[in-house]
C-alpha cells in the first residue's frame, strides 16, 4: 500500500536531550496505525514534527509525494494535515461553529474588500461554510452546540469539536493526539466506531497517539512503539502484543498494558 | 438539514437584529442630540445653557466622536486580533499631518485646489475634505505595513515595546520636522493652522459648525461601526479572534500568521489615519505637542473598557472616557471645589483615573464592561428558543 505521510528517519534533539532519535515511520493511504509508548517517549514530538511546527534536526517528512519538512505549520495544514491536541487548544471565546469555520480559512477566498462589501460571491461561500460547519458538527455528535462558546462545552464536546475543526481543513491525513484521554469505557468504544466512520466516510488517513491499550488494540491496522525516543516495535495488534520489548518498555515504567 | 438550515438563518436574523437594534438607536439618539443643539439650544432658557456649557458641551460632544473613530480602529488591532498596540498615536499623527498638508495654505508655494470650498486665491494645497480622509488613511496604512511587517514577527510583549517606541519618534518626528534637509515637513512645535473648513452640499463648516460637523463625525464612526461588524463576521476577523485566542492552534488550523497579522495592523492604522484627519478639522488645526503617549494610553483604556473585540463595548467606553477626559473631570473639579472650599486641580489626577481604570480592569473585568461573550450568549438563548419552538 501506498504511503500519504512519511517521516523519514526523524531526530529532534532539545538541547541535550534527544526525544526521537532516527525515527522513520509510514501513514498508509486511507489506513489507521497508532503511535503508543510510556509518557515522555516523544510520541507529541513527532506529531509536532509532521505538522512543522518543530523542525527536525535531522531527517524528512514527506507528504503526497513532496518534501514538506521545511514548510511552514499553515502550509501544512492547508495541503491537508490536521491535528488535534493532547491539551485541547480550542478558541474558547468562539463559538463551535466559527471554530470549525477559522479551519476553512484556507479555502475560503472571501477578501477585505469583497467581505467589506458583502458581495454575492462572498455571501454565497459564508452560507456553503455554515452549512459545513454545521455538518461537520453533526457528524462528530454535537450538532447542538453550534452556538456555544467552545470554554462552556462539556469535556468530551470539546475533544469532539477539535474533530471536527480537524476535518474542516478538509484533510487527506488526520493526527489525534489522546483523543480518548478523559473519556470513559463507553464512551471510548463509541469512539472506535467514529475512527471507522472518518476512515471510511470521509476517507482520510488517521494516525493516533493513544493510552488505552483496548482502543489502540481494536481500532488499529498498525501500531509503531517509541520508547525514550526509539523506535522498539512495529507490527500487527497481535504481534505487538506479543513482544517482549514492548511489555518491558511498558511494565518496566510501570505501567500496566492492559486497561 | 432543512431544520437546521431554518435554524441557522434564524440565528443569524437573530445577531444581525442586536446589531440592528444598537444601530437604529444610536442613529436615533445622535440625530436626537443633533437637532437639539442645532434648532433648540438657542430658545432653551439660559439656565439650561449654561449648565450644557459646563456639563456637555457641543465641543465635547464632536471630540468623543473623534476618539470613538480611532478606538474602533484601535479595537482592531488590539480586541479582535490582541496585538498589543502602544503606540497608535502615529497614525494619529500621520492622519492629522495629512490634513494639515492638504487642506491648509501650510504649502504657500503652490496653489491646488481640488473639491475644495476655500477660495481659489488662496495658496496652499487645498483637497475636499473626503479625498483627504482617502489619502490620510492610506498614508497611515503604508505606515502601518511598514512598521508593521518587521515587528509583528516578535512576541507580544515585543512588539509592544516596539509599538511604544514608535509612537514616540513619529511625534518627534514632526515636532522637529521643520527644517528636514531645508525642507519644512511639519512646521514644527509652531504647528499648522488652520484647516480649511469641510465643505459638504454646498456648505462649509467652520470652526462654529459644530452641529453639521457632529453629522459628518458621527457618518464616519458609523461607517467604522460597518465595517468592523462586515470584518468580524467574516473569513478575517475568525481568523483574528483565532490568534488572539491560540496564535499556535490558529496556525496548525491553516491561518498564516503574519499575514492576518499585519491586515489588522494595516486596518487599524487605517483608521487611525482617519481618525487623526478628523480630529485636525476638529481642532483646526495641528499641534505637534497633543501627539502623545497620552492619546495611545486613553485609546487603549477605551478598548480594555469597552470589553476587547465588541464594537458597542467600545463605543460606550470611548464616549464616556472622552467626555471624562474633556468635560467630566474639569467639571466635577469645580463643583467639588465650590462645594468644599477646596482648590484640588481634579484634570491634572486624569492619567492616575485612566491608569486606575486599566489595572482595575484587568484584574476584575478583563471583559470589559460590554463583553462580547455577553451578547453572544443572549443571542444564543434566543436561537435555542428558536429551535424550541420550531419542532425539535
Ligand atoms: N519544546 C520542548 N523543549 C524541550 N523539551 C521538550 C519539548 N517538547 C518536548 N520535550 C521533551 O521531549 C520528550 C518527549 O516529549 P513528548 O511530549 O513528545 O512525549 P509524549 O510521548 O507525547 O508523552 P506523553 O505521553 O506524556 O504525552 C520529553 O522528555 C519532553 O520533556
Ligand atoms: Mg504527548
Amino acid at each position: 500500500m501506498s504511503s500519504i505521510l512519511s517521516a523519514e528517519n526523524i531526530t529532534v534533539e532539545f538541547g541535550g536531550l534527544v526525544a526521537v532519535n532516527d525515527v522513520s515511520f509510514d501513514i498508509p493511504e486511507k489506513g489507521i496505525v497508532s503511535l503508543i509508548g510510556p509518557n515522555g517517549a516523544g510520541k507529541t514530538t513527532f506529531f509536532n514534527i509532521l505538522t512543522g511546527l518543530y523542525k527536525p534536526t535531522s531527517g524528512h517528512v514527506m507528504y503526497d509525494g513532496q518534501e514538506i519538512t521545511a514548510l511552514v505549520p499553515h502550509k501544512i495544514a492547508a495541503a491537508g494535515v490536521a491535528r488535534t491536541f493532547q491539551n485541547i487548544r480550542l478558541f474558547g471565546s468562539m463559538t463551535a461553529e466559527e471554530n470549525v469555520m477559522v479551519a476553512m480559512h484556507s479555502h475560503l477566498k472571501a477578501s477585505l474588500a469583497t467581505t467589506i462589501l458583502g458581495l454575492p460571491s462572498q455571501r454565497r461561500e459564508e452560507r456553503a461554510a455554515h452549512e459545513e460547519a454545521r455538518a461537520l458538527l453533526e457528524f462528530v455528535g454535537i450538532g447542538k452546540t453550534a452556538g456555544e462558546f467552545a470554554r462552556n462545552l462539556s469535556y468530551g464536546d470539546q475533544r469532539r469539536l477539535e474533530v471536527a475543526r480537524a476535518l474542516a481543513l478538509r484533510p487527506k491525513v488526520l493526527l489525534l493526539d489522546e483523543p480518548t484521554a478523559g473519556m470513559n469505557p463507553q464512551e471510548s468504544s463509541v469512539f472506535v466506531d467514529f475512527v471507522h466512520r472518518i476512515r471510511d466516510e470521509k476517507g482520510i488517513s488517521i494516525l493516533l497517539i493513544e493510552h488505552d491499550m483496548a482502543v489502540v488494540m481494536k481500532v488499529s491496522e498498525r501500531i509503531t512503539v517509541l520508547d525514550r525516543g526509539e523506535k522498539i516495535a512495529e507490527g500487527s495488534p497481535a504481534e505487538i502484543k506479543a513482544n517482549p520489548r514492548v511489555i518491558e518498555a511498558y511494565l518496566g515504567k510501570g505501567v500496566g498494558a492492559g486497561h | 438539514m432543512a431544520i437546521s438550515f431554518l435554524k441557522r438563518g434564524e440565528k443569524k436574523q437573530k445577531q444581525s437584529a442586536s446589531a440592528r437594534k444598537w444601530a437604529i438607536s444610536l442613529t436615533l439618539i445622535a440625530l436626537a442630540i443633533w437637532a437639539f443643539f442645532t434648532y433648540f439650544f438657542d430658545k432653551t432658557p439660559d439656565a439650561v445653557q449654561s449648565w450644557f456649557q459646563v456639563w456637555l458641551p457641543p465641543s465635547t460632544i464632536n471630540e468623543s466622536l473623534v476618539w470613538v473613530i480611532c478606538a474602533l480602529g484601535l479595537n482592531i488591532v488590539v480586541g479582535y486580533a490582541g496585538l498589543l498596540d502602544l503606540g497608535f498615536v502615529a497614525f494619529w499623527a500621520f492622519g492629522g499631518y495629512t490634513a494639515g498638508w492638504f487642506m491648509s495654505g501650510f504649502f504657500h508655494q503652490v496653489n491646488i485646489h481640488f473639491g475644495s470650498m476655500s477660495a481659489k486665491v488662496i495658496p496652499g494645497i487645498h483637497l475636499s475634505f473626503w479625498l483627504v480622509m482617502i489619502i490620510a488613511a492610506l498614508i497611515a496604512g503604508f505606515f502601518g505595513i511598514i512598521i508593521g511587517a518587521p515587528t509583528l514577527r516578535l512576541k507580544s510583549d515585543y512588539l509592544a515595546l516596539v509599538t511604544l517606541g514608535f509612537g514616540e519618534i513619529i511625534p518627534q518626528v514632526f515636532t522637529n520636522g521643520e527644517n528636514i534637509g531645508g525642507f519644512n515637513l511639519s512646521n514644527g512645535t509652531k504647528g499648522i493652522s488652520p484647516i480649511d473648513a469641510i465643505g459638504v452640499f454646498g456648505k462649509r463648516l467652520g470652526p462654529f459648525d459644530l452641529g453639521w460637523k457632529f453629522l459628518i463625525y458621527f457618518f464616519l464612526a458609523a461607517c467604522m461601526v460597518f465595517v468592523s461588524l462586515r470584518i468580524r463576521g467574516g473569513r478575517l476577523g475568525r481568523a483574528w479572534l483565532a490568534i488572539r485566542e491560540d496564535e499556535l492552534a490558529a496556525s496548525m488550523m491553516g491561518v498564516p500568521l503574519m499575514r492576518t497579522k499585519l491586515t489588522a495592523y494595516a486596518v487599524g492604522a487605517f483608521s487611525g489615519g482617519i481618525g487623526g484627519a478628523v480630529y485636525a478639522t476638529h481642532v483646526n488645526g495641528i499641534f505637534a505637542e497633543r501627539f502623545n503617549f497620552s492619546i495611545s494610553i486613553i485609546l487603549l483604556a477605551m478598548v480594555v473598557l469597552g470589553g476587547m473585540g465588541n464594537v458597542w463595548g467600545v463605543i460606550i467606553g470611548a464616549l464616556l472616557m472622552a467626555w471624562i477626559n474633556a468635560t467630566g473631570l474639569p467639571a466635577i473639579g469645580d463643583t467639588f471645589n465650590n462645594t468644599f472650599h477646596t482648590a484640588i486641580n481634579f484634570p491634572s489626577y486624569n492619567f492616575l483615573l485612566f491608569g486606575g481604570i486599566l489595572v482595575l480592569m484587568m484584574l476584575f473585568k478583563r471583559d470589559g464592561i460590554l463583553p462580547e461573550a455577553r451578547l453572544k450568549m443572549i443571542s444564543h438563548e434566543n436561537d435555542d428558543e428558536a429551535a424550541n419552538t420550531g419542532g425539535h
